[in-house]
């Protein structure tokens, strides 16, 4: 029975500790007696500003904000869906599907574009694209890329130059990098022409756009794709190393999206701050809350590129397919 | 033929009423019975649809299942989800199952027992406590060796399904209130013009002249024409039967008038002629007599007049001064006689509506009563002013009426106790009162001061 009990202890432990958290902060109100607790892919320094003005008008609740990888906090989310009250991610088919399996409960009362949101329930308030980042000074003596097709041309024109400098995300660890990538699968058949070509040029694999922008910035890669131009725009301090190309062929946009728990005993609070969220960032673009595109920036122009929010983005996220289109992105970009 | 107050017929329920009722009923069931047959046959519409687009995505989430190196793999079409994108962004469910082994998808998601494993089922059921509609399907792969069932099920909320219905539904109650409305304006349209007849007939019938007693010739709808038959019979024989009852007073009066007046006039000779004293005063009372019956054979038969026509007066302008004077130059020689004074306190005109002959009749016997109970060297007035309501009122001299008697004296052959030595029936107060209540007035009786009796005619 003792046994059992060790067992069951460590069992928990284990479950406990299965995420890696990137960071962990605990933002204190004036007068702070009810904690939200917040589970985000957002690094704590881009999304401090909101949580700040949040806790200005409502003093008396502390937010617990957890930063993990989008993949990490799918998986957590599911097995713990009372452990947490507001979930940020910018992995949308994963939030879409939490949504649709019943763990996000709706918000009622926002007034909020219907392409923006699914079911009432999930919300995305940045609109942020995949782009091609370089290293501005390898790129000196080099055509600077425009699109996919111009990408594969000159890394093929100059492959000492690229052979181990190429960055992209590592699709089965991070959520939005298998995101981008099937997006990009979708829409064209240069995609694997590229996958093609960044693979023979020994390309590597990062969990996380930041950690490729350090890279990029300290000359460690020349380029990487897919990666967020608005992460390495809100970078200042490698405003002058980097550039930020947004590809003219399709820049694939996601949404970041946020949805209240199902089962948060915090509801109000919960609410209260998705409206915050929400509505800072849409009816007032200007807001300087979050270093990040609003959702108005596109509005205009290429409304088409942004990744819908239907049913059809947990299509990938079914085990077959994933598995399917893994071993293919695999034999593309790990070879020998 | 009573005084008049049952004239009325008994109403028992309203025809248009019944009408109303009836036509609002039928257009109420009628709507009622429209709106639930839009809402099922829209819903069934809509769950059909449904139905297809989740058919279509099993289909393709079938089609592309195949058998590669001995392993079955399903590589989902984007279009197999994005297809079931909703209005209300309706959430989707799904499992692929090889043979009974799960393949990919919701492991809880119930497969239906199925009858036929060849067609697709359809079916409504729950899924995380929500309601769902599920299509599911299956195809047999063939490899090398192998024949393998691939069974696909695909489930979706109602949400949008459900948001349809609430809109067809309130759309089919607007047409259903409208058509209501619209039925009921016909309703009421249709009743009063089928009243409509019934109506007229009506009015034409109570516009007729007491004496009009023709037969009603106006065309009218078939459904009625018993009824005006039946009409026109009836007011036949009523009108055979007033000619017959005229008749028949006209000819009483003048048999019991007229022998009446021969045998008088006998006596009074036979008195001129006789002198022993014993025979005159015998043929005195006889004379004494034979007035009596006289008349009251006269006022049985005004009585009786009176009542046939009170039920259908002829109303005509009257001047009751004229009237009230012309009684009293006639009757002026008859009170000469008994040493009494008649005097009129008049207004200059007095104008009425009514029946002369039976407003005639009632004055004549108040002032014959007077003249009765007036004690010599005495004196009656009569009054005619027109405020404040038009009346006639007769004062006498005499002993008046007994006071614990007035109630009672406009009875049918009532007579006061002090009237035992006056020749009368008792008949007089009863036609002047039936006169007034045929007229819509009353007579009231009372005594002067004095103590002579005044009675007055109100109109």
């Amino acid at each position: 029975m003792r046994y059992i009990l060790v067992l069951m202890l460590l069992f928990w432990a284990a479950q406990v500790q299965a995420v890696e958290w990137e960071d962990q902060q605990l933002f204190k109100g004036q007068s702070g007696a009810r904690t939200l607790r917040v589970i985000s892919s957002t690094d704590t320094a881009i999304f401090a500003p909101v949580i700040e003005s949040f806790l200005q008008s409502n003093p008396s609740l502390n937010i617990d904000y957890k930063v993990a990888i989008s993949a990490d906090i799918y998986s957590e989310f599911r097995k713990n869906p009372d452990q947490y009250d507001v979930v940020v991610s910018s992995a949308m088919d994963l939030q879409l599907k939490l949504v649709n399996d019943g763990f996000a409960q709706p918000v009622e009362g926002v007034a909020h574009p219907e392409w923006a949101q699914w079911r009432s329930s999930l919300f995305g308030f940045t609109l942020e694209s995949a782009s091609i980042v370089i290293n501005k000074a390898a790129f000196e003596n080099l055509p600077v890329p425009d699109s996919r097709q111009e990408m594969i041309e000159v890394m093929r024109a100059n492959p000492d130059t690229f052979s181990g400098r190429i960055g992209t995300y590592d699709v089965r660890q991070s959520g939005l990098g298998y995101l981008f990538a099937t997006q990009d699968a979708r829409a064209s058949e240069t995609y694997w022409r590229l996958m093609e070509i960044m693979g023979s040029l020994r390309t590597r694999l990062y969990c996380c756009s930041g950690a490729m922008i350090d890279d990029l910035a300290n000359g460690t890669l020349v380029i990487s794709y897919n990666v967020l131009g608005s992460y390495a725009s809100a970078r200042e301090d490698v405003a002058d190393k980097i550039e930020v190309i947004l590809p003219s062929d399709f820049p694939n946009t996601m949404m970041r999206t946020a949805l209240v728990a199902s089962k948060t005993l915090n509801s109000g609070a919960a609410t209260l701050f998705m409206r915050h969220l929400i509505s800072s960032r849409w009816s007032n673009p200007d807001s300087e809350n979050i270093p990040l595109p609003p959702l108005t920036t596109f509005q205009d122009n290429s409304q088409q590129s942004i990744i819908a929010l239907n049913p059809g983005l947990m299509v990938f996220l079914d085990d077959m397919k994933r598995k399917t289109f893994i071993d293919e992105w695999e034999s593309a970009i790990i070879q020998p | 033929m009573s005084k008049g107050q049952s004239k009325a017929g008994v109403a028992a329920g309203s025809l248009r009423n019944r009408l109303v009722i009836t036509l609002i009923g039928v257009a109420a069931v009628l709507t009622l019975l429209f709106y639930f047959v839009i809402r099922a046959y829209a819903a069934q519409i809509a769950l059909q649809s449904q139905d297809n687009i989740l058919g279509a995505s099993v289909t393709a989430m079938l089609d592309a299942a195949i058998i590669r190196e001995g392993v079955v793999k399903v590589d989902l079409p984007y279009a197999a989800f994005s297809m079931l994108n909703t209005e209300s962004d309706d959430r989707v469910f799904y499992a692929i199952y090889e043979n009974n082994s799960l393949l990919s998808g919701y492991t809880d998601l119930p497969l239906p027992q199925r009858e036929s494993r060849m067609s697709s089922t359809y079916r409504s059921g729950t899924y995380l406590d929500v309601p769902i509609r599920q299509v599911t399907a299956s195809r047999v792969l063939v490899g090398a060796d192998t024949r393998t069932r691939i069974t696909a099920t695909v489930a979706q909320t109602q949400d949008s399904l459900s948001g349809t219905l609430q809109r067809i539904a309130r759309n089919a109650a607007l047409y259903g209130a409208g058509f209501f409305s619209l039925a009921v304006l016909l309703a009421i349209w249709a009743i009063s013009s089928t009243i409509g007849p019934l109506k007229r007939l009506t009015e034409s019938v109570a516009r007729r002249g007491p004496q009009d007693l023709s037969p009603i010739v106006k065309p009218v709808p078939t459904e009625m024409v018993p009824l005006v038959s039946s009409l026109n019979q009836l007011m036949q024989r009523l009108d055979e039967s007033f000619t017959q009852s005229e008749d028949f007073i006209a000819e009483a009066a003048h048999r019991v008038r007229t022998p009446l007046a021969t045998v008088r006039s006998h006596a009074e000779i036979t008195l001129q002629r006789v002198d022993k004293e014993e025979n005159r005063q015998a043929l005195r009372s006889m004379i004494r007599a034979i007035d009596e019956s006289s008349r009251a054979a006269g006022q049985l038969l005004d009585h009786a007049m009176i009542t046939f026509r009170a039920n259908q007066l002829d109303y005509q302008p009257i001047d009751l001064v004229a009237l009230a004077r012309e009684f009293v130059r006639r009757l002026t020689p008859l009170a000469d006689m008994k040493d009494i004074e008649l005097r009129l306190s008049t207004d200059e005109t007095v104008m009425v509506s009514g029946d002369a002959i039976l407003i005639q009749n009632a004055v004549r016997n108040l002032i014959d009563n007077a003249l009765k109970y007036s004690p010599s060297e005495s004196a009656i007035v009569i009054q005619v002013y027109a405020t404040p309501a038009p009346h006639l009122s007769i004062t006498d001299e005499g002993a008046g009426f007994p006071d614990d008697e007035i109630g009672m004296l406009t009875g049918r052959f009532a007579r006061g106790k002090n009237a035992a030595g006056t020749i009368g029936s008792g008949l007089g107060l009863t036609i002047a009162q039936d006169v007034a209540a045929a007229h819509g007035g009353t007579l009231s009786i009372g005594n002067t001061k004095e103590g002579g009796a005044c009675v007055t005619f109100w109109f």
